[in-house]
């Protein structure tokens, strides 16, 4: 997974979503179409060319005070439900693939 | 013991209360990401896959059990419960809310710990043996010069600014346990023909995408004249590092463009025309230092105390003892290392109720200090011989008695993909999959000293190049691939490891590593030939063929 953090260009190739970590908590979020910021990717905006992602990540990245680092990621679309589109973007949404406890 | 003073003090509560202002200002939008960022990141503050991430300093690995206690605390107040201990002598909270971070600085703050340049371009923390002040053949406690240092470099403005990240790591045993040679500047404490102390002084290791072994610039420099030494060394260096490409701007970079020879010389000829005058540290403020460590008033005891020979029955406690209890320079007493490494456990992991308990523990058996190590491991280091029985069943409730301690199973790793916004691949359940093959201990104790690292990506926070074996997460076509070393070593001997075949994808990785162990099983020469010498005396092939013959 390379870091996505150092996005320049902008083309994506699928379905993909707004994502940033909420300033005050840092949590995983999501753009959503009405112009605000959830912790469910089922609720993110879903763009799928490269002018709607550039237009949903400009509009995202001047909401500094709501959210950081915002960049865009890919989704899966499965009848109708979102999916994280890497493992990384799955770890994000998921959490922890890892016990924390031994066993 | 460190005790502070009342500047210590000062300086910290003030670093909180203007750390209070930046975030409140943050939060109301007052001030932007990109003008917050450097400020965060003075205090410790990094930005994760799923939150903030805090990074906590404890100056050369030496902790009392009162501040223990209050990362605990933090821990279950600020946190998810736990706390993890890294690589370089500093605990990180995963799960803290920036809204909630001065608070929790405050409240560090009451116990004389801080966050103050556990990153960025700074010098970081003074890093030191967690066995120093307490191991046997010492040439004296480098925590003096660490702290000497620390003092000098913080908040120092010619050092806050600097071309990168810097390190310095101090030790003052034969054994090297604070990994000097990988550090941009490591110091080795040791007697001239003169029966003088003073320093061995390496510079430009360094490991991440271009890995370096230090190199000696100065084979003595008096203990007064080291911060002048040191100060020299990053004047050129704040000179001439490559500010213009971060992948160039390490020291390591510059010392090696410029060869040690020249390098040396530019040292030697900054410190000549700063006079050094100015810095030659005064017998008095050393002695003033070193009289602020204090030592715990040790009984006089038995070497073969009567608890030890009873328990010694226990095959259990035996094993334990032997693996996990290092000799202490005064009769009676040993160290105690506390493996982080459970079975199936997050190499370095602790929980808030086990810092507790450890706390009490150290209270109990090892006055009130607990140390922190570089492989991700604790250690109680001043612990009666008489007490061990007792504490080993203490610790053995409290999951922190695993007798693996430098085995196969004490693996050393970086967060990886699980946390870390840099990574290419997770590294946590790779070291959790092979704690679990490598369980047996009669199995681990049989295979001996074999240290495994392993980092998420090249910039090898898991110290991967120095594992007896190492492990690299990258990534091939979206997928998670581990590139494996062998051979490489951290301590007074660090060398690189040799890449041993193509790199293998997440689910083969714990065979291959069995592959290799049981190579090294089968060819070397005899059961205390230890797996980095069998790698040494016949080289990656044998390995190699091994492992890949069937893949
Ligand atoms: C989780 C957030 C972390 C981030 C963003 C991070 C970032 C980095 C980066 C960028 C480097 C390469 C620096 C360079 O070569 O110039 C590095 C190296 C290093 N980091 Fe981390 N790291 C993180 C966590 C850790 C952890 C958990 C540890 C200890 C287990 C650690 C200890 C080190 C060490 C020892 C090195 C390599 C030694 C060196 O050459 O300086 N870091 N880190
Ligand atoms: S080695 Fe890479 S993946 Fe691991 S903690 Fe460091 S930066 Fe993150």
């Amino acid at each position: 997974m390379t870091s996505p953090l150092e996005q320049k260009k902008i083309r994506i190739t699928g379905p993909s979503v707004v994502t940033a970590n909420r300033t005050w908590d840092g949590a995983v979020v999501y753009r959503t179409a009405q112009q605000g910021w959830s912790t469910a990717l089922s609720d993110a905006a879903i763009v799928s060319t490269s002018d709607d992602a550039r237009a949903l990540l400009a509009e995202s990245a001047a909401d500094d005070v709501g959210a950081v680092g915002a960049y865009i990621a890919p989704v899966e679309l499965k009848g109708g439900v979102v999916k994280p589109g890497n493992l990384r973007e799955h770890i994000r949404s998921k959490g922890l693939t890892i016990d924390l406890l031994p066993a | 013991m460190y005790a502070y003073d009342e500047l210590d003090r000062t300086l910290i509560n003030e670093r909180v209360s203007e750390f209070r202002d930046q975030v409140k200002r943050r939060l109301s939008g007052e001030l932007t990401e990109d003008e917050f960022k450097m400020l965060r990141l003075q205090n410790g503050v990094y930005l994760q896959l799923h939150a903030y991430m805090f990074r906590v300093a404890i100056p050369y690995g030496t902790l009392s059990s009162k501040q223990l206690r209050r990362l605990a605390h933090i821990a279950r107040r600020y946190d998810r419960g736990y706390g993890h201990f890294t690589t370089r002598q500093n605990i990180q909270f995963n799960w803290i809310k920036l809204a909630e971070l001065p608070d929790a600085l405050a409240e560090l703050a009451e116990v004389g710990i801080h966050a103050m340049q556990t990153s960025g371009n700074n010098m970081r923390n003074v890093t030191s043996d967690q066995w120093a002040g307490v191991a046997p053949g010492e040439v004296e406690d480098p925590r003096i010069w660490s702290e000497i240092l620390r003092q000098h470099t913080t908040l120092h403005p010619e050092f806050s600014f600097l071309p990168r990240k810097f390190k310095i790591a101090i030790t003052a045993s034969e054994h090297d346990r604070a990994a000097i040679k990988i550090h941009d500047i490591g110091l080795r404490l040791h007697k001239n023909a003169d029966g003088e102390t003073g320093f061995e002084v390496l510079v430009g290791g360094g490991l991440g995408r271009t890995p370096f072994i230090a190199k000696t610039i100065k084979p003595f420099v008096a203990g007064r004249d080291i911060l002048s030494y040191v100060e020299a060394i990053l004047r050129v260096y704040n000179q001439y590092g490559r500010r213009d490409n971060i992948y160039k701007a390490r020291i390591k970079i510059l010392v090696h463009e410029l060869g040690i020879e020249k390098f040396a010389r530019e040292v030697d000829e900054e410190w000549r025309q700063m006079g050094h005058s100015a810095l030659t540290l005064d017998h008095s403020v050393i002695e003033e230092v070193r009289s602020r460590f204090s030592y715990p008033a040790y009984e006089k005891l038995p070497h073969m105390p009567d608890e030890l020979k009873q328990a010694a029955h226990d095959p259990l406690f035996e094993r334990w003892r032997k693996n996990s209890v290092a000799p202490h320079k005064v009769q009676g007493y040993s160290i105690v290392t506390l493996s982080l490494k459970p079975v199936g456990g997050p190499p370095g992991d602790a929980t808030a109720d086990q810092m507790d308990a450890i706390a009490d523990l150290a209270d109990k058996y090892s006055f009130g200090e607990i140390r922190v190590g570089h492989e991700q491991n604790l250690a109680l280091p001043h612990v009666a011989k008489r007490d061990l029985p007792q504490l080993w069943k203490a610790l053995d409730r409290l999951g922190l008695a695993t007798p693996n301690v430098n085995l196969v199973t004490d693996i050393i790793a970086c967060p990886g993909l699980d946390y870390c916004s840099l990574a290419n691949a997770r590294s946590i359940p790779i070291a959790q999959e092979l704690t679990r093959r490598f369980a047996n201990h009669d199995t681990a104790d049989m295979i001996g000293r074999l240290h495994i690292n392993i980092s998420g990506c090249i910039n090898a926070c898991g110290h991967h190049h120095v594992g007896h074996i190492g492990i690299l997460g990258v990534e091939k076509n979206g997928e998670e691939f581990y590139q494996i070393t062998i051979g490489g070593r951290a301590d007074e001997n660090a060398q690189m490891g040799a890449l041993i075949g193509p790199a293998v994808p997440y689910a083969e990785v714990a065979d291959v590593i069995e592959d290799i162990v049981e190579a090294y099983l089968a060819l070397r020469d005899r059961p205390e030939e230890l797996f980095v010498d069998t790698v040494k005396r016949l080289g990656v092939e044998p390995f190699k063929e091994r492992v890949y013959a069937t893949r």
